[in-house]
């Protein structure tokens, strides 16, 4: 369980992180989500006690990390997987980290074989790919067999099957009960990772909620029908008070009507009273990416309206606005980049 | 975390890797080589006052390469970000560069020892005649206390890449002053020499030579009128160091890591 209250960090005149409250909870995934240089890195090097934070408070099971007793029996992070000296050999490295938490010589062993680095342990780090080294990384977090585990960007650089391999070890640590906050850029990425999300942008919380609530709430419910007689379908979903609009056929997909605000549900009672034969049904969830956009859009307007453009360089809290209509769970608050920059 | 868990945690960073170990090598070996390079060119009357004391002439080689291995002992860590290893492992950050300062101070002060005692060895060995056999405290505290400079030094060195973090940059500054700034800042008339004589290397050095004469010319291997006498120079010398490291260990605290 991390806890975070009014977390802010000031650097010069900069603000990286601006008044930051989340929970994250136990025994699920909680990924942290926003684009390039919103604070995610800065937030987790608090949570840790690296950068002392401007103000605000955050506490790992109710305590700061400075006053946990053996901090790698409680919290394990990977924040770059290159903190190794590149001379030492992955043993070394794990070896001054179990002897610094009084860890028993064998763990090293025990978690080298986890991550599946027993015949590389001997080689210097300097050696080895980011793959290795972010296998190495995990290896060290995992030392301490601790509840909570923080990943930043865990996936950058991996080719696929790295990428399987971490989430997969995600979602284990996850269902083993432990708190598991990962950072990434990369919507699709979370989509696929995490149960919980928590979406900051330029320093502030867009949203906590969970993954498909996420979705949903931003993207809206779609739903694609399609059957021989559209035409009469269509009449039929708009006298039940729904949101229809046209899908022409295309080279892969014959034409259909995408019913907006609706549960298929509806559409199907709808269809079987009318007496109307379906072909196809389906709920569209939207992406991650569609919803980032529109929940972040509200700024992207009010910035056209004729606030200077320069992305990156407003200062957060000036060029940013609250926007009620993306509310989503609690605090949510417009935060402005382009969508150049998220995508 | 008790003491001694930090002081292995630091022991097993600093040989886990090999650049130590060369540079300890390295530094016996320069300061021994040149003792026995001065030993064998000594000629005429030289050698009558070829003392203790002159053989530890070459001690300030291996002294710049110990306080090289002190500074990189904690720039590296900030360059390839162990130092975030290490403060996550251990978050009492202020006991923690302790230990590493105790274990890189005690290390530069077992190399001088060997270094001193080494150049004192191959010095007897290349100039049996010569009148080097031990035999006054001066003499003993000049060869023995070798090694309680290279110590001092090495703390100093640990604070100046706390403060400064990059190796580049805290070498540089470590060098240019022991090397260029305590030598040269007695050419700026009537006050550099008055203030030549309270830098730290040039008592640190007092420490070694005060009160020694050796060669013909009756060299002595220090300045005139020092503030202090040995002992008392020993105690500046350390103060001044703990002072800069109290520095050090205060930025690393409250800098973000």
């Amino acid at each position: 369980m991390i806890q975070a209250r009014g977390l802010t960090k000031r650097y010069g005149r900069t603000l990286a992180v601006n008044d930051l409250s989340f929970d994250v909870q136990p025994g699920r995934v909680t990924g942290f989500l926003g684009p390039n240089g919103a604070g995610k890195s800065t937030t987790m090097r608090m949570i840790l006690g690296l950068d002392r934070p401007t103000a605000g408070d955050v506490r790992i099971d109710g305590k700061r990390y400075a006053d946990l007793k053996d901090p790698l029996r409680h919290v394990g992070a990977l924040l770059d997987a290159k903190w190794v000296h590149p001379n030492r050999s992955a043993r070394s490295h794990l070896r001054w980290l179990a002897v610094s938490n009084g860890l028993p010589e064998k763990r090293i062993d025990e978690v080298l074989e986890l991550v599946g680095l027993t015949k590389e342990a001997d080689r210097r780090a300097g050696g080895f790919s980011l793959g290795m080294s972010q296998r190495l990384g995990i290896a060290g977090a995992l030392l301490g067999d601790p509840g909570v585990l923080l990943f930043d960007e865990p996936v950058n650089g991996l080719d696929p099957e790295g990428i399987l391999w971490i989430r997969q070890f995600m979602h284990r640590l996850a269902a083993q009960g432990r708190t598991v906050f990962v950072s990434s850029h990369l919507l699709s990425e979370m989509a696929l990772t995490a149960q919980d999300l928590v979406v900051i942008g330029r320093g502030r919380l867009i949203a906590q909620t969970s993954t498909t609530e996420f979705i949903e709430a931003a993207s809206g419910s779609t739903v694609r029908v399609r059957g021989p007689e559209l035409a009469r379908l269509r009449e039929v979903l708009v006298a039940g008070g729904l949101r229809v609009e046209d899908a022409p056929a295309t080279e892969n997909e014959p034409a259909a009507l995408v019913v907006h605000g609706a549960s298929t549900d509806t559409v199907g009672e709808l269809a079987g009273r009318a007496g109307l034969i379906l072909y196809e049904l389906t709920a569209q969830r939207g992406s991650l990416e569609q919803a980032f956009l529109q929940m972040t859009g509200h700024d992207v307007e009010y910035r056209s309206a004729g606030l200077p453009d320069l992305p990156g360089t407003g200062v957060p809290g000036q060029s940013s606005g609250t926007a009620p209509g993306a509310a989503v769970g609690a605090g949510a608050a417009a935060v402005g980049w382009t969508k150049g920059e998220s995508a | 975390m008790s003491t001694l868990t930090l002081l292995k945690v630091e022991r097993i960073k600093l040989f886990s890797t090999r650049s130590p170990w060369w540079c300890m090598i390295v530094a016996v070996a320069i300061t021994i080589g040149f003792t026995a390079l001065l030993s064998a060119a000594l000629r005429g009357d030289d050698l009558l006052f070829y003392r203790p004391a002159a053989t530890q002439f070459a001690y300030n080689f291996g002294l710049l390469i110990m306080m090289v291995m002190a500074v990189l002992a904690v720039t590296t860590e900030y360059r390839f970000g162990t130092i975030r290893a290490s403060f996550l492992a251990v978050p009492t950050r202020t006991s923690l560069l302790l230990a590493k300062t105790v274990v890189v101070a005690l290390l530069a002060g077992v190399v001088g020892e060997l270094a001193a005692i080494g150049c004192w060895l191959i010095a007897r060995a290349i100039r049996p005649d010569s009148p080097l056999s031990l035999q006054t405290a001066a003499d003993y505290r000049v060869v023995f206390g070798v090694g309680l400079v290279y110590l001092i030094s090495a703390i100093i060195a640990v604070a100046v890449g706390l403060m400064i973090r990059h190796s580049a940059g805290a070498i540089s500054a470590l060098l240019a002053w022991s090397l260029v700034v305590e030598n040269l800042i007695q050419i700026i008339p009537n006050v550099g020499e008055d203030i030549q004589k309270w830098l730290p290397f040039v008592v640190g050095n007092n420490f070694l030579y005060s009160g020694q004469s050796f060669f013909a010319s009756g060299e002595t291997g220090t300045l005139d009128d020092m503030p202090f006498g040995p002992w008392g120079s020993l105690i500046y010398f350390a103060v001044v160091a703990l002072a800069l490291l109290a520095i050090g260990l205060g930025l690393a605290k409250h800098r973000d890591a």
